[in-house]
């Protein structure tokens, strides 16, 4: 038995692999399979999440007359605002500190300390601030929104800061040379070339930080006082009921929320490149 | 006047450094008040917990100001109730396991699911890849909580998937899915698998298909080529991915809570059994502390593994 001649192999393509075109689709229907039969049955008309009982906006409507969840969404959109706000100043400051420098002494610090709250597992944090903040709730007696908007700008600032820091790195810094050479005093330079040019930074950081709030739901569940439910933890203690479609009604809402800001921040992050 | 012309003419050097110097101050004082924010509301609070890890918890929760190392001893030992004997906490390694375990098979399966989805995008035509690479990155940024609901109203008992199956004949009487351990490693894998996609992809997009032609030119089988080619070229977005599905994995809270139900707890729920019915404080401080090391750990091999790969670009 000789060995055949060899025959080079016919429609062979290095890129495919056996099998994995299927799994890799078969991985985006089960991807958005779940979200996609979550929203359809917001707009069912019985009561039930698996049935198809007819269209009907009902659940939209009995969500909207909720008051508990008019009073969570008006607190989670002012948490976000707030939250998001402060940590985007912050975090643009914060950026110009560290950006288009030499190493300075404390640089490595200042870059730990901003990433700090991405390393730490979020229950991790929200315990240790429920420790700090019943202590202080103790001892003075205070409980109003403060605790949750400054546990929100904390894990907010570094969403904010790395798209605002990415649109610093790559902006051309031979224009604020030219506004200094044409004698305009540092904050001209600043308020009139270095703020537009790294405008569009900042509104994607702001959006990042946005959604991030929003989204929260372990730190905020620890964090908050009594009466001070945001939509998520809203809707995490209503799982422990009876489930209704105004669970998916609401779950539809806050992912159009976050789907228009999202879209917006990478429409806005994409010029960088 | 006087007292200008006294001084003697600043050199060069000095004035070159004194400009350093302040440059530093102002670059400090922008970053300040970041720097407060973080320290005041997520990095200082994680040193006082340190400290009420060696404390004793109180009767009604919080704790007593006297030092007590017990609560270390507590997360894995326990004293028998009637001789004092201290043994082995079973109760809190079984949670261990589940979370170090489930936290695997999560991994693996986002391995499983994530190299072909990684590898589909990585070969599409150029001007197609991003759009894929979206689609992706979708899911990754819609509410976790939301996903992890959509999961649970699809294997409920009454959910989807029964009703499916039910419909079809199938089973007969619906499966209980909910409140298992499958339960959540299940959602775990839909809620982070976008973690493994993503890292994957830049390495088999990074990866020279020529290596691929000449192992394919010397007649290595498909097998042998992808084992012995690919895999080897790709392994650092591999082993990036399975850490970055791993860690929120270990210390996930909301999946386990909402799928796995207070019968599966995980390490993110023990921790919160301490602050809530378990009145123990210290022991919470404790857990959370190990929780974190397990955490930075792993965070440490990734940046070790991403930094070679990138020097060796």
């Amino acid at each position: 038995m000789s060995e055949p001649i060899r025959q080079p192999r016919r429609g062979y393509s290095v890129r495919s692999l056996p099998g994995f075109a299927v799994v890799a689709v078969f991985t985006f229907f089960a991807l958005y399979a779940p979200i996609l039969i979550l929203v359809a049955f917001s707009f069912n008309a019985g009561t039930s999440l698996a049935i198809w009982e007819g269209f009907s906006l009902r659940w939209y409507a009995q969500a909207a007359a909720n008051e508990a969840v008019q009073e969570a969404a008006v607190r989670s959109l002012i948490l976000a605002g707030v939250a998001a706000s402060v940590a985007t100043v912050a975090a643009t400051m914060a950026a110009l500190a560290t950006t288009r420098t030499r190493r300075f002494p404390g640089r490595t610090m200042i870059y730990a300390l901003i990433n700090q709250p991405l390393m730490v597992p979020e229950i991790v944090t929200a315990v240790a601030l429920l420790i700090v903040f019943a202590w202080i709730k103790v001892a003075t007696g205070h409980t109003s929104m403060v605790y949750l908007i400054s546990a929100h700008t904390a894990f907010c600032i570094p969403f904010a800061y790395l798209p605002i820091r990415a649109r610093l790195e790559t902006m051309d810094y031979t224009l604020e040379t030219a506004a200094k050479d044409l004698y305009a005093s540092p904050w001209k330079v600043f308020s009139r070339v270095t703020l537009p040019l790294m405008w569009p930074g900042i509104i994607a950081g702001y959006m990042l930080a946005f959604v991030i709030s929003l989204d929260d739901v372990v730190i905020t569940e620890f964090v908050k006082s009594a009466g001070q439910e945001t939509l998520p933890t809203f809707m995490l203690g209503q799982l422990r009921r009876v489930v209704t479609p105004e669970i998916n009604a609401i779950s539809t809402i806050i992912l159009a929320a976050g789907a228009i800001l999202v879209s917006l921040f990478f429409w806005l992050s994409r010029g960088r490149r | 006047m006087a007292e200008v012309s006294a001084m003697s003419e600043p050199t060069a050097g000095a004035l070159e450094r004194e400009a350093e110097r302040d440059d530093n101050r102002t670059r400090w004082l922008l970053s300040l008040p970041a720097m407060i924010i973080i320290v005041l509301a997520a990095a200082g609070p994680l040193l006082v917990m340190v400290v009420y890890s060696f404390l004793t918890p109180g009767d009604y929760g919080n704790v007593k100001w006297e030092f007590s190392t017990q609560a270390w001893v507590n997360t894995i030992l326990q004293r028998d109730i009637f001789d004092d004997t201290l043994m082995w906490a079973d109760a809190h390694l079984s949670i261990f396991w589940r979370s170090l375990s489930l936290s695997l098979i999560t991994t693996v399966m986002a391995f499983a699911f994530g190299l072909p989805t990684a590898w589909f995008i990585a070969t599409q035509p150029p001007g197609k890849r991003e759009f894929w690479l979206f689609l992706v990155t979708v899911p990754f940024w819609s509410n976790l909580l939301v996903r992890t609901i959509a999961i649970q109203e699809l294997i409920r008992a009454e959910g989807v998937i029964n009703n499916l199956l039910l419909l079809l004949g199938i089973i007969d009487e619906p499966l209980q899915m909910m409140f298992t351990n499958f339960a959540i490693a299940f959602g775990m894998t839909y809620v982070y698998l976008p973690l493994m996609v993503l890292p994957i992809y830049a390495a088999v997009d990074k990866l020279d298909f020529r290596l691929v032609e000449a192992a394919n030119d010397l007649y290595a089988s498909r097998w042998r080529t992808f084992w012995r080619v690919i895999l080897p070229l790709i392994k650092p977005g591999i082993i990036a991915g399975s850490i970055l599905v791993f860690i929120p994995s270990l210390g996930a809270y909301v999946t386990p809570r909402v799928l796995g139900g207070g019968k599966n707890l995980m390490f993110g729920n023990l921790i919160e059994l301490q602050f809530g019915q378990g009145r123990n404080w210290p022991l919470g401080a404790a857990l959370s502390l190990m929780l974190m090391a397990a955490v930075m750990v792993s965070l440490i091999w990734y940046v070790r593994v991403t930094s070679r790969e990138r020097s060796n670009v």
